[in-house]
């Protein structure tokens, strides 16, 4: 990532897998109520696809870390079954576009249960996906679904974006006491970044000003944190300042960090990988112009990928996905409302 | 009644109480329906009081349920206490769910109610995990879901029953087959000849019983359950019964063959075994009346204290959404 400083001493960087890794080494080290279940987790499966979960059935036993039939709504059904008794189980659900097959536990059952019991039965449980463009895998294996559970009440949506952020928000899950959605993107898995400390948690619903600005507020998470500061970098090279806000979780939403960003720059973006019709970028946009229509100086854009599945021919793909580019646009649309006015 | 060996008399009358006890609630719930004093959403259980009944009788307050929409059996029969049943029903804030669930959710860990789902075959792969958390901690509780034939033909119950059986889950299925799903017949929509043979698929025993047998149901269950518990895995019981009123309170029926419900009904089993146990003198008419008008009185009880509990505040829209209330 860009944001560390040059004058910081070297630290041996760490990967986005090994972040996630560490957060449940700690989480099942600390606390036997944490299970893991999911297809391939355990070590004789090769502790997941990309090896996240390695190491964890051999650490903590068979009974903890489970390779599971490839059956998502046993998977998930499970998991809100042990949950409601009392353990910390965290799901894998492979891809999320997966998780389209469970999505009755998901949205009718882990949503719900806490509410429709009047508080009786809360559901402690974390769905890890992982999703994203960039690697030909077609249409069904890169999905973005964040909008989905968010406009799901009772379902907490979290994606981080960078190592740290990544270990810091994933035990943050797992100690809440609510169902939280964990997205990784497929992309960030190759990424490096500063290493954690050790167990320290990155709270949810707070929002990081990755990069503090003054003319346009850029609202990024997940995969478009890195082409955020792309180009917030290159705008801030022509006396643009941008200031870039890491929401870290979807929902529920840190406004107060967001809605005081705008009422300060007077402008906004959203950006995001999932497409951009009726996106978590069109509520956000919403809320600033219902809190702050008396400030702004123009109409708050949004960036997100085109109204079609996940093409799979790469100059589709490129075409597809929307990046430091697209955002960079964006912004300068919202500073022409300025130099029309 | 069945060959099978007769439980003790405790058990007997125990199991006697359950049934009556959901009989007389049902013709309550149909009764203050229609009377306009609590509307509500009604899937009558009636005529299949004997299953849950001969399976609680088997249960210990810890082990725990996950049932469904037709439920109000299964949730009496494992001890949810009326009068919290009642103001659930009633939409109240003292109900189980402080009114927030309703007919079709209602919920009471206390007694082992854990789940009550309006998904068909939902509440199988959930009760998994309720026994793998048991597993895990080698508790020795069981949980049992219950569902209707019609939920063997959503893949939920091939999942749940897959993962249950590869990883000896202390689960028990109870499919209470009472011939419809909706308005379609069984034969209509299942290729199985019975649901029972379902089990086989998956490696576990799968057993048909009369679900309207007390004797015959105690048994089925008593050794599914035991099965259970001694961590040698989960069992598929296919009881069969009839349901006396429809799908939902208030169809009209006229997809069933008037002589099939006719006949079910002439064969209800909660008369049938009262008589039973009457003609074996396990317990005299008289005590009978006198358990039974108890049990009125207590249903009259629960239903009143209902219509006079308070409603929920409108602020139980932001609690419970998550553990931590939303701000106004």
């Amino acid at each position: 990532m860009t944001t560390e400083s040059p004058s910081k001493p070297a630290v041996k960087k760490i990967g986005m897998i090994q972040a996630l890794n560490m957060a449940l080494h700690e989480a099942m080290s600390k606390d036997e109520r944490v299970i893991v279940l999911g297809e391939d987790v355990a070590d004789p499966e090769e502790g997941g696809i990309v090896g996240v979960t390695k190491g964890l059935s051999t650490a903590y036993g068979d009974l903890r870390c489970r390779s599971t039939p490839i059956s998502e709504q046993a998977i998930v059904g499970a998991a809100i079954g042990a949950a409601i008794v009392g353990m910390k189980p965290i799901a894998e659900i492979m891809l999320m576009n997966f998780t389209t097959v469970a999505m009755d536990m998901i949205v009718n059952h882990a949503a719900k249960l806490r509410f429709m019991s009047g508080g009786q039965t809360g559901v402690p449980l974390v769905i890890r996906t992982a999703t994203g463009a960039g690697l030909s895998v077609g249409g069904q294996h890169a999905d973005y679904y964040e909008a989905w559970f968010a406009h799901t009440p009772g379902i907490k949506v979290v994606m981080a974006s960078t190592p740290a952020d990544a270990y810091g928000l994933l035990l943050s899950a797992i100690d809440d006491p609510d169902p939280v959605i964990f997205v990784e993107n497929t992309l960030l898995y190759f990424s490096q970044g500063e290493p954690p400390e050790p167990g320290k948690r990155v709270p949810l619903s707070v929002a990081n000003v990755v990069k503090p600005g003054s003319d346009v507020s850029l609202v990024c998470y997940g995969s478009h944190v890195a082409p955020s500061l792309a180009a917030a970098g290159k705008l801030e090279a022509e006396g643009i300042s941008v200031e870039v806000i890491d929401l870290r979780t979807i929902s529920p939403w840190d406004r107060k960090t967001v809605l005081a960003s705008v009422a300060k720059t007077g402008r906004a973006v959203i950006t995001h990988e999932a497409v951009k019709p009726f996106g978590v970028g069109a509520e956000i946009s919403s809320v600033i112009h219902e809190e702050l229509f008396d400030k702004l100086k123009g109409p708050v854009q949004r960036v997100g990928a085109p109204y079609c599945p996940v093409p799979y021919s790469k100059p589709l793909e490129v075409a597809f996905m929307q990046g430091a580019e697209a955002i960079e646009a964006a912004v300068r649309k919202t500073l022409q409302a300025r130099a029309a006015a | 009644m069945s060959s099978a060996p007769i439980p003790d008399r405790a058990i007997l009358v125990d199991m006697y109480r359950k049934m009556t006890t959901i009989k007389q609630n049902d013709e309550k719930s149909r009764a203050i329906i229609l009377s306009g004093k609590i509307p509500m959403v009604y899937y009558s259980p009636r005529g299949q009081e004997c299953i849950p009944a001969a399976v609680s009788v088997n249960l210990t307050p810890e082990d725990n349920i996950c049932t469904i929409y037709r439920g109000t059996h299964d949730m009496i029969a494992k001890g949810v206490p009326l009068k919290d049943l009642w103001a659930e029903l009633a939409g109240r804030a003292t109900g189980t769910c402080k009114g927030k669930g309703g007919p079709m959710h209602i919920t009471h860990p206390a007694s082992g109610v854990l789940v009550t789902t309006g998904i068909v075959g939902s509440s199988l792969p959930i009760a998994n995990g309720v026994a793998l958390a048991s597993q895990i901690r080698g508790d020795k509780r069981v949980a049992v879901a219950y569902f209707g034939d019609a939920a063997s033909n959503i893949g939920a119950f091939h999942e749940a029953l897959n993962m249950a059986a590869v990883w000896k889950l202390p689960v028990i299925f109870v499919c209470q087959n009472n011939r419809y799903g909706e308005h379609t017949k069984y034969e209509k929509t299942t290729a199985a000849k019975q649901i029972a043979d379902r089990g086989a698929a998956y490696s576990m025993p799968g057993v048909r019983v009369d679900g309207n047998d007390p004797v015959a149901m105690y048994n089925v269950a008593k050794t599914a359950i035991d099965r259970a518990r001694a961590g040698e895995g989960p069992t598929l019981i296919e009881a069969m019964t009839f349901r006396f009123y429809g799908h939902v309170f208030g169809d009209a029926d006229k997809y069933m063959d008037p002589g099939e419900k006719k006949a079910a009904m002439a064969a209800d089993p909660v008369p049938r075994y009262r008589q039973w146990l009457i003609d074996n003198g396990h317990i005299t008419a008289g005590e009978l009346e006198t358990m039974e008008k108890q049990i009125d009185a207590e249903l009259t009880e629960a239903i009143e204290a209902a219509i006079d509990a308070p409603w929920p505040e409108v602020s139980e829209l932001r609690k419970d959404v998550f553990a931590e209330e939303i701000a106004a």
